[in-house]
C-alpha cells in the first residue's frame, strides 16, 4: 500500500506533465522526516499525517513552479536530469537538517498491538496501513472519475493542448497536480515512519520499486498503480519467504515478464 | 556514477584547503610532510550512522591533539565507500595510490574488507580496520599490514551462545542479513549454543543492504514461537527489525537477544520503547565505570551533543592506535618495519578496558565482553551491564603470522 501512495503520485505527474520526477523519493524522504519533526513537536501522529504531507506539496508546488515549468519545451532529457539533481539537493538537505541518524516514532497508541487473524497473528497498524491506502484509493479515482476538476485533470492526460484550448489553465493544472503527487509521496512518507523508520538515502531505496509498479501498471494510470504495487508486493514478500536467495530477482522477473506480454504495462495505453 | 559530482566537489575543497594550508604553513617555516589518514567509511546508505560514529570517535582524538601527533599536522582524507564493495575497492586504491596515505581506516561493512583486503596486502599499505568484523581477517587472510581496533564477528557472539544457553533458553531461532557478518556472527554462535546443549529451531538470512520490511520472517518467527530469538542487524536496519519485532508483538513470547548493535546507542532513541528487555553481548556499554570511558563520554557529549557508541569507541581506539604507535617512532613512517613493530606493542587505556593487539592475529583483545541488557535508567534507555566475559580473544585458526 505504501507502494501504491507512491506510484500513483508518480503515475500522475507522469500522466499528466510527461515529467519522469526522479526526485519522488525524495519526497517521501522529505514527507516522513517532516512528519517526525511535527509528530515529535505536537505530540500528535494524526496532526504530522495531515501536516507533513500539506509542507511537502507545498515545496512540489514551488518546484514546478521556478525549476520545472521552464524545462517542458526542452523535452524529457532536461527533466529527468534536473529532478535526478534534486535527489542530491533533498538528501544533503535532509541529512543538514536532521543528520544522519536513524529517526522513528510509535504508531498511536490506538493502533498498536496485534490482531489474530485465521493462524496468523497481525499488526494492527499495518491493517491500517492497507485501509489507509484502499481509502486514498478510492477517494482518488472519486475524485479523478466524477469531479470537474478530475475531468481536467483526465483531458489533461489526453491531450494538453487541446485542454488548453478549451479555456482551462492547465499550467495551474500542472501545478497542482505535481504539488498532489509530492503530497502523497510524503503521506507515504509519514505512513511509513513507525514501520520502517526514517535515515538517509531511504528515498532512493524506494524509488527503484516504485518505478517497477509503475512499469508495470502503465503509466498515467491510477488502477494500473493499484494492481502494480499488490503484485510487487506480493511477489516480493513471498519471494522472501521462500525464495529468499532470488527475491530481488522475482521483482525484476515480474517486470520483464510484464513488460514483454504487454509492453504498455497492465492497464497503460499507447504512447502518444 | 551516481556521486561524481559530490565526489568531484570534495575533492576540489580538500585539495583546496591543502594548498592553502600547505601555503601558510611553509611560509612559516620548513613543516615536515602531514600525516595523511585515508577514511574509507560509509556516508551514506544502511550504514551511514555508523561511519559518521567512527569518524567522530577518530577526530575527537586528532582535536585533543591540537591536530598534530608527534609534531607532525594529521590530514584526514574522507571517502564514501558506499557499503559496497566494488565502490569501496575503488575508493581504497585512489586513497593508497593517488593520496599516498600513510594509514588507511575503515571499512564498516565485512564486504567491503573482504574487497580490498588483497589490495592493501599487496600495496603493503598499514590498514586499521574501524568496524568490518569478518573473522578471515583474524585468520586464513589475516595480514601483517592489518590491524584490527574494533572487533572479529566471533567475539561478541561466541560468548553470547553459552550465555543464552545457560540463562535464557536452549531453544533460539536465528536471524541475521544475508552477507558475511551475519553469516559470521551466527555461527559463532551456533558454535558455543549447540555445545552447551542449545538446539536452534530456525534459521532465516534477509535481503541486504536493502531490506525494509521484515514481516515474511517475523510471521514465521511467530508460527516457530521460540523461547528465544537470535539476532544480528546494524544501522537502520537494528532499527527497523527492533521496531517490527514488537508490532508483531513477539516482544512477549519469544526473548530477543543479539550482538551488541542490535542495541547500539545510535539506533537505541530511535528504537524507543520496543527495545526494552532485548538482552545483548558487546565489547562496550556507555555505563562502563572507569576513568578512560568516563572522560570519553564527557568530552563527546560536550563535542556532539549526543551519547557515543561502541562505533565512536572503535573510532577512538582507531586514532589512539596511530597516536600511539608515531608516538613510539617519533612521527616516523618512513621505516614501515619499525612502524609495524610500534603498532603491535600498542598499550594504552581504552573506554572498553585495556586496549591491546593479540600478537597472533593483530586482532584486538576484548578486555570484557560485555553481557548488557535494555533498561530505563533516569528516563532514558541504556544498555545496563548483567554480566561479563573476560579477555576474549578470536580463535585465529589459519592465521600464521609470526607471534
Amino acid at each position: 500500500m505504501l507502494l501504491f501512495l507512491l506510484s500513483v503520485g508518480l503515475t500522475l505527474i507522469f500522466g499528466m506533465l510527461g515529467v519522469v520526477n526522479l526526485a519522488h523519493g525524495s519526497f517521501y524522504a522529505l514527507g516522513a522526516y517532516a512528519g517526525i519533526a511535527v509528530a515529535v513537536f505536537t505530540r500528535s501522529f494524526w496532526l504530522a499525517l495531515c501536516l507533513a504531507p500539506l509542507v511537502v506539496a507545498g515545496v512540489g508546488a514551488a518546484i514546478e513552479r521556478s525549476c520545472l515549468r521552464p524545462l517542458y519545451a526542452r523535452g524529457p532529457n532536461a527533466q529527468v536530469l534536473l529532478t535526478f539533481g534534486f535527489i542530491y539537493v533533498f538528501d544533503d538537505l535532509l541529512r543538514w537538517l536532521w543528520g544522519s541518524h536513524v529517526r522513528s516514532i510509535s504508531p498511536p497508541a490506538a493502533l498498536a498491538g496485534v490482531v489474530s487473524l485465521g493462524p496468523g497473528r497481525f499488526p494492527v497498524y499495518r491493517l491500517f496501513v492497507i485501509l489507509f491506502g484502499l481509502a486514498v484509493a478510492l477517494l482518488l479515482w472519486l475524485a479523478l472519475e466524477r469531479t470537474r476538476l478530475g475531468a481536467i485533470v483526465r483531458a489533461g492526460v489526453w491531450d494538453a493542448e487541446m485542454t488548453a484550448g478549451l479555456g482551462v489553465n492547465v499550467a495551474r493544472v500542472f501545478t497542482a497536480v505535481f504539488a498532489a503527487g509530492a503530497g502523497l509521496a510524503a503521506l507515504a512518507g509519514v505512513v511509513a515512519v513507525p514501520i520502517q523508520a526514517a535515515y538517509p538515502g531511504m528515498g532512493v531505496e524506494i524509488l527503484v520499486r516504485t518505478l517497477i509498479v509503475v512499469v508495470i501498471g502503465g503509466l498515467g494510470s491510477l488502477e494500473g498503480s493499484l494492481a502494480g504495487s499488490l503484485i510487487l508486493g506480493q511477489a516480493e514478500t513471498f519471494g522472501k519467504a521462500w525464495l529468499s536467495d532470488s527475491s530481488m530477482f522475482i521483482i525484476y522477473g515480474v517486470m520483464a515478464a510484464v513488460l514483454l506480454l504487454r509492453p504498455t504495462g497492465l492497464f497503460g495505453r499507447a504512447l502518444r | 556514477m551516481g556521486l561524481t559530482r559530490r565526489r568531484f566537489l570534495r575533492g576540489v575543497a580538500t585539495t583546496a584547503a591543502g594548498a592553502v594550508l600547505g601555503g601558510a604553513a611553509g611560509r612559516a617555516r620548513a613543516a615536515p610532510a602531514p600525516i595523511k589518514i585515508g577514511l574509507l567509511l560509509p556516508y551514506s546508505n544502511v550504514y551511514a550512522v555508523l561511519g559518521e560514529s567512527i569518524t567522530d570517535g577518530l577526530s575527537l582524538v586528532f582535536e585533543q591533539a591540537g591536530g598534530t601527533v608527534a609534531g607532525r599536522r594529521v590530514e584526514l582524507i574522507k571517502e564514501d565507500d558506499e557499503v559496497n564493495p566494488q565502490v569501496g575497492l575503488r575508493k581504497a586504491k585512489k586513497l593508497i595510490e593517488s593520496d599516498g596515505v600513510d594509514f588507511l581506516v575503515g571499512p564498516v561493512s565485512s564486504g567491503v574488507l573482504a574487497a580490498i583486503r588483497d589490495t592493501v596486502h599487496q600495496a603493503r599499505q598499514i590498514l586499521i580496520v574501524a568496524n568490518a568484523g569478518n573473522d578471515e581477517i583474524s585468520r586464513d587472510r589475516c595480514s601483517r599490514y592489518i590491524f584490527r581496533a574494533s572487533f572479529s564477528n566471533w567475539q561478541p557472539n561466541a560468548p553470547m551462545g553459552s550465555w543464552v544457553a545457560a540463562h535464557v533458553a536452549k531453544e533460539a531461532y536465528l536471524v541475521a542479513p544475508k552477507y558475511a557478518a551475519g553469516f559470521d556472527m551466527m555461527r559463532a554462535f551456533k558454535e558455543t549454543f549447540v555445545a552447551a546443549g542449545g538446539k536452534v529451531v530456525g534459521e532465516d538470512y534477509t535481503p541486504f543492504p536493502v531490506n525494509e520490511d521484515f514481516a515474511p520472517f517475523l510471521t514465521k518467527i511467530n508460527q516457530a514461537a521460540p523461547k528465544a530469538v537470535y539476532a544480528f542487524f546494524s544501522g537502520s536496519q537494528a532499527v527497523r527489525f527492533v521496531r517490527q519485532y514488537d508490532e508483531f508483538g513477539l516482544r512477549a513470547r519469544s526473548r530477543l537477544c543479539g550482538a551488541g548493535f542490535l542495541t547500539e546507542s545510535d539506533v537505541l532513541p530511535a528504537e524507543g520503547q520496543s527495545a526494552l528487555g532485548i538482552i545483548t553481548g558487546h565489547f562496550y556499554s556507555t555505563l562502563l565505570d572507569n576513568p578512560a570511558n568516563k572522560a570519553f563520554v564527557r568530552a563527546f557529549r560536550a563535542t556532539y551533543a549526543r551519547t557515543p557508541d561502541g562505533f565512536a569507541v572503535q573510532g577512538n581506539d582507531s586514532a589512539q592506535v596511530i597516536v600511539h604507535a608515531l608516538t613510539a617512532t617519533g612521527g616516523d613512517t618512513r621505516d614501515k618495519a619499525r612502524l609495524l613493530e610500534a603498532l603491535r606493542g600498542v598499550e594504552f587505556d581504552s573506554p572498553r578496558g585495556r586496549f591491546r593487539f593479540d600478537p597472533r592475529t593483530q586482532n584486538v583483545i576484548q578486555p570484557f565482553v560485555y553481557v548488557r541488557e535494555v533498561r530505563e535508567v533516569g528516563g532514558e534507555l541504556a544498555n545496563v551491564v548483567v554480566d561479563r566475559i573476560a579477555n576474549v580473544r578470536d580463535p585465529g585458526t589459519g592465521c600464521t603470522l609470526p607471534g
